[in-house]
């Protein structure tokens, strides 16, 4: 009884060889919204520019170098939220990539494929978790469980080194990287996840067939075998790092400073733009505030345009669609 | 070519498989920490009360986060009305008009871009552009923020779930004689329709967490809102303002915010994945 009155319904529209006009309109509407995206990302990258242009006026490239930092003087330099940035990237990094390999090694190779696919849902629910409440774990309950435990075993046993000493306060650099690194985990292990499956059959069963274990195979073969693909991964995993904001702000300790103990308190990019940009008054002191917020901007399309060009390179040439 | 023991590599494997559980199990315990420990703390700070009523300045007992809730709910309604609409229809172009040419291309490359771009400097984004030539935080400028961090959500899952539709659905409905968006927008809509509503959820479960946009765009406040052209009071930045307030307070009701904010974004996502569970 369905069909004809569906017929009834498009012979209302008859097709008279020519475009209909409502085609012409839809097309284009759609092709607007999706012109949409791209102007957005323009937009934001001239409007950050136009703002920090007193800033890169009134100090130039030493902006990028100065530690000093500070408002009432009207002097700004960036050095130390980048430093302090590229160090809780790197912490994370350090952390997240091995981790994120053996889990994507269990999840494809290891596990039965129903515990896989449990342990696969539950570590894509971490990267669901939204950035605040990482924060507020990281302020009331790791950070002291740091302070209590993991930061006096390593003062005690590495100590020597100028990375771990000071008072074990229990927020600063090492807490924020490692916090950074549970929170981009999720993130690189599903990427991972799907290169190794990606990677023909024929070609592990070829190096099991050879002899080798599943170790072997995965390091020998499934991982230069996806290498485009798992360093894509791993720049995805950066581009969150470096901009991450609410956690790290919560347990990074919050000063200008640069400190060679991974113990003491610093700042991020993202963190300092959080903390002061509502505070901030003084035009040049909004401007300097942008200016970080445009080598953040920089820094992670730079990252992310990578990452999508080694993912998508990789797609391509195994045929199959991203 | 050195050859190793057997032995040797085997117990290498072993010790690989061994690390590889243990960093599963370290994910899983991960998240059990976080949801145990916001349950935990965060339950005693929710009654009735928290719900309807309007916060207590410290160590006065009682009060609630009302306004806040009804701030997140009423900027990320409206940041999916925003959304919803623009990242349908740039889905529908990369899908099916655009698929291979430049301008679809471009549009999915910066679309990725756009996801993992920092939320905080879509925040600084939208206070160049809003906030500043309106002299006044407000919760449009909160709304438009979440939008545009919604939208690309939106425009690529949209993409996705069009294109598991199948070709001979959309000849078959040609072959009638429909024009090509009714073709879309009634039957590959309606045969896409869980993965619409999964990629409409996770949108909203996307923004509805996020601080940083919000800080100097919605700012926040301690009043209900009369209309969205007011800085407006929301869960997330008070989670900020009162986690980092010395009053032992203020940090409880920051944990029943927590909480609220958590099960909601979980539930979101797991209902967005049991739509499409239920779909295949």
């Amino acid at each position: 009884m369905r069909e004809p009155r569906v017929l009834r319904f498009f012979q209302l529209w008859p097709q008279t060889g020519a475009e209909p006009l409502g085609d012409v309109g839809f097309r284009w509407l759609s092709g607007c919204c999706a012109l949409l995206v791209p102007l957005l990302i323009w937009a934001i990258f001239v409007q950050l520019l136009y703002y920090s242009l007193p800033t890169i006026k009134t100090f130039g490239l030493g902006f990028l170098f100065s530690q000093t930092w500070n408002p009432v003087t009207q002097e700004f330099g960036a050095a130390s939220s980048i430093f302090g940035t590229l160090i809780s990237t790197l912490i994370a990094m350090l952390l997240a990539v091995p981790l994120s390999m053996v889990i994507a090694l269990l999840l494809v190779e290891l596990a039965p494929p129903w515990i896989s696919r449990v342990i696969g849902t539950l570590i894509e629910l971490l990267a669901a978790i939204p950035s605040i409440i990482y924060g507020m774990w990281g302020l009331f309950v790791f950070a002291p469980f740091m302070a209590d435990y993991v930061q006096p075993a390593l003062g005690h046993t590495l100590g020597f080194l100028p990375l771990f000493q000071g008072p074990p306060m229990g927020i600063g650099m090492l807490t924020a990287g490692i916090i950074l690194a549970f929170m981009i985990l999720p993130f690189i292990t599903m990427i991972t996840r799907d290169v190794f499956t990606l990677v023909p059959p024929v070609v592990k069963e070829s190096a099991y067939g050879m002899g080798s274990t599943t170790w072997e195979v995965t390091y020998k073969v499934t991982i230069p075998y996806g290498l485009v693909g798992v360093l894509g991964a791993g720049f995805l995993g950066l581009g969150r790092a470096l901009g991450e904001t609410m956690a790290v702000t919560f347990v990074i300790g919050n000063t200008h400073r640069i400190s060679a103990s991974l113990f003491a308190p610093g700042n991020s990019i993202a963190s300092c733009l959080a903390n002061e940009f509502a505070e901030a008054t003084e035009p040049l002191y909004v401007s300097a505030l942008i200016a970080l917020g445009l080598v953040l901007f920089i820094v992670t399309y730079l990252v992310q345009v990578l990452s999508q060009i080694l993912l998508r390179r990789m797609y391509r040439a195994w045929s199959v669609g991203l | 070519m050195n050859r190793r023991p057997p032995t040797g590599r085997r117990l290498i494997n072993f010790l690989v498989s061994g690390f590889s559980v243990l960093a599963s199990l370290l994910g899983i315990f991960l998240l059990g920490w976080i949801i145990l420990e916001v349950i935990y703390r965060g339950l005693t700070a929710i009654n009735f009360d928290f719900f309807i009523k309007l916060p207590t300045p410290p160590g006065m007992a009682g009060g609630g986060l009302g306004n806040a809730i009804a701030g997140t709910l009423a900027m990320t309604g409206l940041a999916t009305l925003i959304a919803v609409p623009l990242g349908l229809l740039g889905g529908v172009y990369l899908a099916e008009y655009g698929e291979d040419s430049r301008l679809a291309d471009n549009s999915r490359f910066s679309a990725n871009v756009l996801m993992g771009m920092p939320s905080i400097i879509i925040g600084v984004f939208i206070y160049a552009i809003v906030v500043v030539p309106l002299k006044h935080f407000s919760g449009y400028a909160g709304a438009l923020a979440l939008a545009i961090i919604m939208l690309p959500v939106i425009s690529r899952t949209t993409e996705d779930m069009l294109r598991l539709v199948p070709n001979t659905l959309r000849e078959t409905a040609l072959a009638l004689g429909a024009p090509r968006w009714k073709v879309t927008v009634l039957i590959v809509f309606r045969a896409a329709r869980a993965g619409l509503i999964t990629g409409g959820l996770l949108g909203v479960a996307r923004v509805s967490g996020e601080t940083a946009p919000l800080l100097f765009t919605a700012l926040n406040s301690p009043y209900w809102f009369r209309s969205l052209g007011e800085p407006m009071a929301n869960l997330t930045v008070t989670i900020f303002n009162y986690a980092m307030s010395p009053y032992r307070d203020w940090q409880q009701m920051a944990w029943g915010a927590s909480l609220l904010i958590t099960v909601g974004v979980l539930a979101l996502n797991l209902t967005a994945r049991f739509v499409l569970q239920e779909k295949r």
